[in-house]
């Protein structure tokens, strides 16, 4: 079950043509692959397409009606494969992933993907994890685009030129027999906007027609010699006839008048220019502008003749692209140079070459460039701005930084806990982290870590110290990653190596940094898919002997423990922990309304949470230190005597139990208690302790009798 | 019906009314909800709207920005800005005072055009939570920023007033913003937005209400410094604190509250009537006397050193210090503490339990040897520890953890024994060493006053370094005692007490101590 239901959100995807469609952009997506006939759609979870995911798992029956298979595959590198299923049947398929981790993992099918050519239309949609919010290393899937020559749309990022980009993606794909990539930048991916829909479209041919009549052609597979053909295909037949498309179609679009300078641009940058432009009073907010534009919806293959002519009335243009290196300037330096044109070229200067195309950016760089170009279209004040800007006063020692963090409750905190324990006793050893919500011990409080390789490689990034030495390597991964490559790239290398590392797999019961979608050993009840496959079985049956199940995380005690028997056995290969509860987060979410009704119901149920006695707390924050929860926070008290606030817990804990067993593992105070209030108890219940509380009151009132007693504080 | 004149905003030469907003928020504060209820406002106006977000692991409690435009209806499909860009935001929301603080930093609060509504409710960050001192940012920055920097400021606690309401945070600010008057936009259109959401909608309704009239007619800050200091608290009553208990014991108390008053001077009384009543509360109205008997001890070395032109800065640290020190943390103190029934109605009030339900509470105790060996009798106790291989056979027995429901006979008996104990206590080993710890500690305090009277207070501050129970404790006094240290190789110099201080602050700032090392080590070098 994922974090976020679509459940509601996907009944538009049914409306017919003439209906208006509003949502985001990846709901948007899909509907348009449903009016282009896909037959299958596959593709691997990860921000910004994991809703994309989502919202085709809650879609499913819908898929289903119009006959489109629907696969979670269990890598990119499936999700890449999976579209070989277009290579020989004209069936349209597309795939989906975070890019370009995703497009790394998949490279190998994609290479295999584009050498040997498709014959339906095969489309990978890409969430291009770049700039503000991005989680991984920042690079351009571009390269990729170039090195196995498949091409690269970069829409603008509204819903009605994405929708048509998907729509033209398919047909360019058929006419060049190219896979196509659709890049989707982070914020077009939950951009709200609408447009107007068409009718959905069954799959010309269903994939049981297919495999019912087999076809093979020996030249589509990539083996020599049919490689080297592969090759001469690509340039002299599929290449031109994408060129041709491109431009017969118009893909690319051209705005603005015939002034002297002009601009290039990614598709994707094309509301970042358009913002700058209004700033400068160029354009208005609906689109209208005097100066050229040039906007590329494909990014790659390039054509050369539409930017010449665009080029060659123009004393200098500047090239809008974000990231680097900036293969698209060089193309067209290259070209303008062939072509023995006089045009200046603009593009990473004035523009940045690192970073994000920010409002601010986009600003100074097309104001800079106009300025030295085209100084006569500027106005006075953007000429020559002589309004000093405003200081901004200095909040920077006082704004404390919020990375992001373990949420309440996360039953991973309670495993970073434990290992910080165990090495405050054995000293600090060389931790191998993994891509996944576990990585949020690399900040603090907890500080463990020092690398991380990509997904589900987190133990195979420790592989080189397989030596002998006095301390052991720990390597850590998450239930996604083992399931994604962690079981053959990290428990069975290190078995086969016999490696004598600690490996700890993170098993929060889903992929859950990624918005809780279902994996192998989920324990949910998937109706359309097979769950509930242990992770100990797996490693155990790839041949490792020291396995440890922890089952409840928050018994840091048992955490701490079993790492150092883990880090001090004499037994050799790796040693495996499994430590495993369930994403908070998602818990909630299924518990949280269940419990609500057995409330309302009437039914007996115990609801925890945690405190903090405020007069035995001593203000020493040791347990944050060991915890970082976002519910147990610090606090004054309104007491002369107090210098330092003390800890207290919100009212958004949600009892997990992580503060009582930190306390008790690290011996830290007695401050903490549980408090469990039961709703609706039983009679049994009432009367027990209605007595406890007779005894209770009898004993304290005979011991206030005989001595001072305070009025509460602030009473 | 408020019906709220349409704004002009012809920062955009073509006139168009395109209204920029910003939302920051943290993650899990509902900032996504917030921003598809405005999406639904403002289509439900007959405005254009687009929002966007940054998803994924971001919102993983981490800073986070939503940021929608909208602008009305017109002949095509608006071209609008995907993110917020410095000096070009129309509103901005902040669902937590640091945030707000932080669209200031990123230039997004502009005084020509931006009105700032949040909360002033705070939400800690780890590195204000993991200090061993007072890591919490100061709020007072934030708040003259905001007044300098926003063209209107709208401010209250809205997560207050959220709760209050059995709502969440979203429908609080989205009221605020409605009160605000920043979007051109009736009141029930917002209401409506509420509605149609479909969920929760009576408790939204009612944080929505407060959320606008927090802020209706509040074009100013509403002050508030830190989060925690809400102006609800009541100040101390001067008299000292209302006292119930056995006849003669009260008069013996007020005689002790009159000898404050009679013997110590002015600046003094309140902290020595907090620490009298901390002292008493810990053992008896006769530990009371010999508080007072110490503090009037340190008075009249006070004196001596010429305290009464220096506000009597010794006599009150002494007041707050001893008082702590003689209330040390023992078993015996927290078990008592754990069984008053005051506390026991704190925890039912903190979980919100009514008469219809039951209350259960589990301790989280861990108790080592040392702290059994603290309550034994004091020849007694030290004999235990001195023998090497009989503490560890004990240890065993004893250091583990253990749960304790305190609503149960079995589990509050257990406590309620431990903490009837109090009238032994001053036989215990605990207690031994922690007298002997105080004066050791008073009289190196009295000694540097009588010669620097800066260094002596510093010196009764440096108590503030012990705190916690095993081994937090044992680190506290491990830093207590390296900061004293440096005491003689300071005296005499002009910035004695400041560098003391600074010894004090920097043991503050890291769990080791590694900052107040390298703080040694200059000193040292001095």
């Amino acid at each position: 079950m994922a974090e976020r239901s679509f459940a509601k959100e996907v009944q538009q995807l049914r409306i017919g043509a003439g209906e208006e469609f509003r949502g985001e952009g990846i709901l948007a997506v899909t509907k348009a692959l449903l009016e282009c006939g896909v037959g299958y759609v596959a593709g691997y979870q990860g921000a910004p397409i994991s809703h994309l995911m989502d919202v085709l798992s809650d879609a499913e029956d819908i898929l289903g009606e119009l006959g489109v298979h629907f696969e979670q595959s269990g890598s990119e590198a499936v999700a890449g494969a999976t579209l070989a299923a277009s290579v020989h049947y004209p069936i349209r398929g597309a795939v989906t992933f975070k890019s370009p981790v995703g497009t790394n993992v998949a490279s190998d099918a994609l290479a295999n993907l584009s050498s040997g050519g498709v014959t339906g239309g095969a489309l990978i949609i890409i969430g291009e994890d770049y700039g503000e919010g991005a989680s991984i290393m920042q690079e351009r899937t571009h390269a990729f685009a170039m090195k196995s020559q498949l091409w690269l749309l970069d829409p603008r990022p509204n819903l009605e030129s994405i929708v048509k980009a998907v729509r033209d993606g398919f047909e360019l794909s058929e006419v060049s027999n190219t896979p196509v990539m659709l890049e989707m930048r982070i914020r077009a991916c939950h951009v709200h906007g609408r447009f107007m829909a068409q009718d959905n479209v069954r799959p010309k041919m269903s994939l049981a027609e297919a495999l019912e009549n087999p076809k093979r052609d020996l030249n589509r597979i990539v083996l020599p010699p049919a490689s080297f053909l592969h090759e001469k295909e690509k340039v002299e037949s599929r290449w031109p006839n994408a060129v041709t498309f491109i431009k017969e179609r118009g893909l690319n679009e051209f705005f603005g008048g015939d002034g002297k300078v002009g601009i290039v641009l990614q598709g994707g940058m094309y509301n970042g220019v358009m913002r700058a432009l209004q700033r400068l009073g160029l354009a208005d907010i609906r689109g209208h502008t005097d100066i050229p534009l040039y906007v590329l919806n494909v990014t790659y293959p390039l054509v050369d003749d539409q930017f010449l002519d665009f080029a060659r009335d123009k004393d200098a243009v500047l090239v809008v692209e974000e990231g680097q290196p900036n293969h698209i300037e060089q193309a067209f330096g290259a070209m303008l140079h062939k072509a023995g044109l006089e045009t200046k070229l603009f593009g990473k200067d004035p523009f940045p070459v690192a970073g994000e195309y920010t409002g601010p950016v986009m600003l100074d760089a097309i104001r800079g460039f106009l300025l030295e170009n085209a100084p006569a279209v500027l106005s006075d004040s953007d000429r020559a701005p002589n309004r000093p800007q405003m200081e901004l006063p200095d909040l920077s020692k006082t704004v404390p930084p919020r990375p992001p963090g373990f949420c309440v409750g996360c039953p991973e905190r309670p495993i970073f806990a434990g290992m910080k324990l165990v090495q405050e006793e054995l000293g600090e050893h060389h931790v191998a982290a993994d891509i996944g919500c576990h990585l949020f011990s690399i900040m603090p409080p907890f500080n463990i870590g020092a690398s991380t390789m990509g997904y589900g490689l987190g133990p195979a990034s420790a592989s080189a110290f397989n030596v002998k030495a006095k301390k052991r390597s720990i390597s850590v991964m998450g239930d996604g990653g083992f399931w994604h490559n962690g079981l053959s790239t990290g428990i069975t290398n290190a078995v086969f190596n016999k490696h004598d590392g600690v490996i700890l797999v993170v098993d929060n019961y889903y992929s859950a940094a990624t918005g809780g979608q279902d994996i192998p050993s989920s324990r949910a009840n998937n109706k359309s898919r097979s769950t509930a496959h242990p992770i100990t079985e797996a490693v155990k049956g790839v041949g490792a002997k020291w396995v440890r199940q922890i089952d409840r995380t928050y018994d840091v005690t048992k955490v701490r423990d079993t790492f150092r028997e883990a880090l001090t056995t004499n037994e050799k290969g790796p040693k495996v922990i499994v430590a495993s509860s369930e994403c908070m987060l998602n818990r909630q979410r299924r518990e949280k309304p269940q419990m609500a009704k057995a409330i309302s119901g009437g039914e007996r149920v115990v609801k925890p949470k945690f405190g903090v006695d405020e007069d035995v707390c001593t203000g020493d924050h040791a347990c944050m230190r060991l915890s970082g929860c976002p519910s147990l926070s610090v606090k004054e008290l309104d007491d002369p005597l107090r210098d330092d606030p003390i800890a207290a817990i919100d009212q958004n804990c949600v009892g997990c139990g992580n503060c009582g067993e930190v306390a008790d593992a690290a011996v830290l105070c007695p401050s903490f208690y549980r408090a469990d209030v039961v709703h609706n108890p039983t009679r049994w219940d009432r009367r027990i302790a209605k007595f406890r509380q007779g005894v209770m009151s009898w004993l304290q009132k005979r011991r206030d009798a005989r001595r001072l007693v305070f009025a509460a504080e602030g009473a | 019906m408020d019906a709220i004149a349409p704004k002009t905003f012809d920062q955009v030469p073509d006139r168009d009314r395109t209204i920029k907003l910003a939302i920051l928020a943290v993650g899990g504060q509902g900032g996504g909800v917030i921003t598809s209820w405005i999406v639904d406002l403002a289509e439900r106006n007959g405005w254009y709207a687009q929002s966007t977000s940054v998803p994924g692991v971001a919102q993983r409690t981490g800073a986070t920005v939503y940021y929608v435009e909208m602008v009305p209806e017109g002949e095509s499909t608006p071209v609008l800005g995907m993110m917020p860009s410095p000096g070009d935001v129309d509103v901005v929301m902040a669902a937590e005072l640091m945030e707000a603080g932080r669209a200031i930093q990123r230039g997004f609060v502009s005084p020509d055009r931006t009105t700032l509504i949040f909360s002033t409710d705070r939400t800690m960050a780890v590195a204000e939570k993991i200090v061993p001192g007072d890591g919490i940012a100061d709020s007072v920055p934030v708040m003259e920023a905001a007044r300098e920097v926003a063209k209107e400021v709208h401010a209250a606690r809205l997560e207050l007033l959220a709760t209050q309401s059995g709502s969440v945070i979203s429908s609080s600010l989205f009221g605020a913003l409605a009160g605000s008057g920043a979007l051109p936009f009736p009141r029930e259109t917002f209401e409506q937005t509420i509605e149609a959401s479909g969920r929760g909608v009576k408790a939204s309704l009612k944080a929505f209400a407060a959320g606008f009239d927090a802020v209706r007619g509040t074009a100013g800050v509403q002050e508030a410094t830190r989060a925690s200091e809400a102006p609800d608290i009541a100040a101390p009553a001067p008299a000292g604190p209302a006292v119930a208990g056995p006849e003669k014991m009260r008069q013996a108390w007020d005689t002790l509250l009159q000898r404050i008053e009679r013997e110590f001077p002015a600046e003094a009384q309140m902290m020595a009537r907090a620490g009298l009543k901390k002292v008493v509360d810990f053992q008896d109205v006769r530990y009371g006397k010999e508080y007072l008997d110490r503090l009037a001890a340190m008075l009249r070395i006070d004196e001596a050193a010429g305290g009464a032109e220096r506000d009597h800065d010794f006599t009150v640290a002494a007041a707050k210090y001893i008082a702590n020190a003689m209330a040390y943390d023992d078993v015996i103190r927290v078990a008592d503490l754990k069984t008053r029934g005051s506390r026991i109605e704190r925890v039912g009030a903190d979980v919100r339990v009514t008469s219809e339900q039951v209350l259960q509470i589990t301790e989280f105790m861990h108790p080592r040897l040392e702290e059994m060996c603290g309550m034994l009798p004091a020849s007694f106790g030290r004999r235990i520890l001195a023998n090497e291989g009989l503490s560890k056979r004990l240890d065993r027995f004893i250091n583990k953890g253990r749960r304790v429901r305190t609503d149960t006979i079995r589990g509050f008996l257990t406590l309620y024994a431990i903490g009837s104990l109090r009238g032994y206590r001053r036989r215990t080993l605990r207690h031994e060493m922690e007298v002997a710890h105080l004066e050791k500690w008073l009289a190196l305090a009295s000694e540097t006053v009588a010669e620097d009277y800066g260094l002596g207070v510093e010196v009764l501050r440096a108590r503030r370094l012990i705190k916690g129970y095993s081994d937090t404790h044992v680190r506290g006094e491990s830093k207590f005692d390296r900061v004293l240290s440096a005491v003689p190789l300071l005296k005499g110099r002009d910035d004695s007490a400041t560098w003391l201080n600074r010894l004090i602050e920097a043991s503050l700032k890291d769990e080791k101590g590694d900052m107040l090392d390298g703080a040694l080590k200059t000193i040292r070098t001095l």
